[in-house]
């Protein structure tokens, strides 16, 4: 019986010929990374250390990264604090792969580890974030964990006792509309899925649509699959992969992709026809509560929000520029953009992106998880609307839980700051 | 035997148990005042310490859902409350294994808020209505961390056993 790619993965990464769905493995980690909860980590990494009598030494230093995203520059005393404890661990512990607040190489974790060449296909990536999921756009297995199961593996270089996920394949075939894209494929999926449908298992993304778009769209599309649940998701490593790696990321040793066995082993499969596929959008306050925009448009936003590290990247920052280009943002709605990374953030101002933007009258943040989770700036008033590119809209999650989120594409973002109200980007202001 | 002292739907995401605004803090012993900050109610009766410990917290489908954020965890840990919902999301699930809170699966359970709960081997009793659940077993992959006693100490353990053998 064949594998599939996540079976092929943590087979190899513990040292087995083989493993199946069900069955419990210590697979080593390649990758570990956590952002300012680090703080948590580096408390509970000395916990384990207590009364040992030994100091405490991470397994290998070169395998973890730490990114300072989720309030950058600091918001409070308190994350200030902890961002210098941070500093000093890292200092102390010789960590390299440590991104600052920085306009050159800072940015959100899941923006960094791609565009640092951090991640490769076959890798085991555990992360202090549920969106950790994004990395299997490189075909890593790449999972979300808490702080002390990250400190677990800081001491250890094992992720302990996992159980092998059963894998959902998913089947993309068709050409996307203009305007639509891999958010509204993935915001679709977790529609049908459900907030729990995939909930201990892995997606695995498959078909012609997958194979023709960028690592930027797989990002997409691997970053939401927590949102159904999901361990993982993942898309096997193929030529765009290693052209991605090559030329944005920088890397030039060898990479070795991992493929499922044809007679691979899956719960189910799911197909999905994106050719007349419309723009999704996912209503409050669940994620899985998505309609098309035919049901929502005309709905009065107060604010959109453009960024993350779901749809903070060059080619989201390039289609909503694209669409306020010469236009003016609605009067009573204001637009913030958050670029995914300092990089994205040079590239959008040498493209004159971030021009487009301030002249249509948004907003360009500094790179960084902004009002995505409501702990920094960007907070919502009692009863307003925000339309935003971010991938939650729980009860609460921009920082008041008198307010309401929707979610939606770039595209539609955009379009939508324009009216003032949620817009079909195909159809205009 | 204790009280249903929270009655919650499906899908309660760690945006509701401990909303991300309150995520600068991260110790164990800290956390456990936002406890569902945003149910101000329940939250002041918490902090009061109206609420035993011991106390049922129901949910439905998919409890924990969303961040990873151990905050979720450590701050229901801290009032000792018991979590009962028909499924758990797999992160808030391994760490609550991790820190020791206590969950206990079971489908199609009902429970209102007020009825008097108890668990007996593998049966969930709600001696309010008479009605009996089974409750399924936590993943076994995580049985070696439980008998631990968490998984600090099952580290600490795995730890000393490398490093004596290295020691070798």
């Amino acid at each position: 019986m064949g594998m599939t790619v996540v079976e092929k993965i943590l087979a190899r990464a513990s040292g087995r010929q083989s493993v199946r769905a069900g069955e419990v493995v210590e697979p080593r980690v390649d990758l570990a990374m956590s952002h300012e909860n680090a703080a948590l980590v580096i408390n509970q990494f000395f916990e384990v250390y207590r009364d040992t009598g030994y100091e405490p030494r991470i397994w290998d230093p070169s395998r973890v990264a730490i990114i300072f995203d989720h309030r950058v520059p600091a918001e409070s005393p308190k994350t200030a604090s902890n961002q210098k404890k941070i500093r000093e661990f890292v200092a102390k512990h010789a960590i390299r792969k440590f991104h600052d607040i920085r306009g050159d190489v800072g940015g959100i974790c899941h923006q960094i580890l791609p565009e640092s060449g951090y991640v490769r296909p076959g890798f085991v990536v555990v992360g202090t974030d549920s969106h950790t999921t994004s990395h299997g756009a490189l075909g890593a297995f790449s999972l979300g964990i808490g702080a002390t199961e990250m400190a677990s593996a800081w001491a250890l270089g094992i992720a302990v006792n996992i159980e092998v996920p059963r894998t959902i394949k998913v089947n993309v075939t068709g050409t996307f509309l203009p305007f639509v894209g891999p958010k509204d494929l993935i915001l679709r999926l977790i529609g049908e899925l459900s907030a729990q449908g995939a909930n201990f298992r892995v997606i695995e993304f498959h078909g012609e649509t997958i194979r023709k778009m960028s690592t930027s769209g797989r990002l997409v599309i691997c970053n939401m699959s927590v949102e159904a649940g999901a361990t993982s998701g993942i898309v096997p490593a193929d030529e765009e992969t290693i052209r991605y790696l090559r030329e944005e990321s920088g890397v030039t040793d060898p990479v070795e992709p991992v493929l499922p066995d044809r007679d691979a082993v899956y719960e189910k499969a799911i197909g999905i026809d994106v050719s007349n596929l419309q723009p999704q959008i996912a209503c409050p306050h669940t994620v899985d509560n998505v309609k098309p925009i035919d049901i929502v448009a005309g709905a009065r936003v107060h604010q959109v929000v453009i960024g993350s590290c779901t749809n903070g990247r060059l080619d989201d920052l390039q289609m909503a520029a694209g669409i306020v280009r010469g236009n003016k943002v609605a009067q009573g709605t204001r637009m913030l953009v958050f670029p995914a990374s300092g990089r994205i953030y040079q590239q959008a101002l040498e493209q004159g992106l971030v021009a487009d933007f301030m002249k249509a009258g948004a907003v360009v943040m500094n790179p960084g998880c902004g009002p995505c989770l409501g702990i920094h700036e960007g907070a919502l008033g009692d009863g307003e609307v925000a339309l935003s590119t971010t991938n939650r809209n729980f009860k609460g999650r921009m920082g008041n839980p008198n307010s309401e989120v929707y979610l939606c594409s770039p595209a539609v973002a955009a379009a939508s700051a324009l009216a003032g109200v949620i817009t079909d980007p195909r159809k205009g202001g | 035997m204790a009280k249903v002292v929270l009655k919650l739907g499906d899908d309660i995401s760690t945006d509701l148990i401990y909303p991300g605004r309150y995520m600068a803090t991260v110790l164990p012993g800290e956390t456990p005042q936002f406890a569902f900050a945003d149910l101000t109610e329940f939250n002041a009766k918490l902090k009061a310490k109206q609420i035993p410990p011991g106390s049922f917290v129901v949910g439905g489908k998919n409890f924990g859902c969303g961040s990873s954020r151990e905050q979720a965890v450590s701050t229901l840990k801290g009032h000792d409350l018991v979590i009962v919902a028909e499924d758990f999301a797999r992160i808030f699930l391994q760490n609550s294994i991790n820190l020791g809170l206590t969950l206990v699966t079971a489908p199609g359970l009902e429970a209102a808020e007020g009825d008097e709960l108890e668990v007996s081997g593998n049966r969930l009793l709600n001696r309010s209505s008479g009605k009996s659940f089974a409750t399924l077993e936590l993943p076994k992959a995580r049985q070696a961390i439980m008998d631990a006693g968490g998984l600090i100490l099952y580290t600490r353990r795995r730890l000393l056993d490398m490093l004596h053998q290295s020691a070798r």
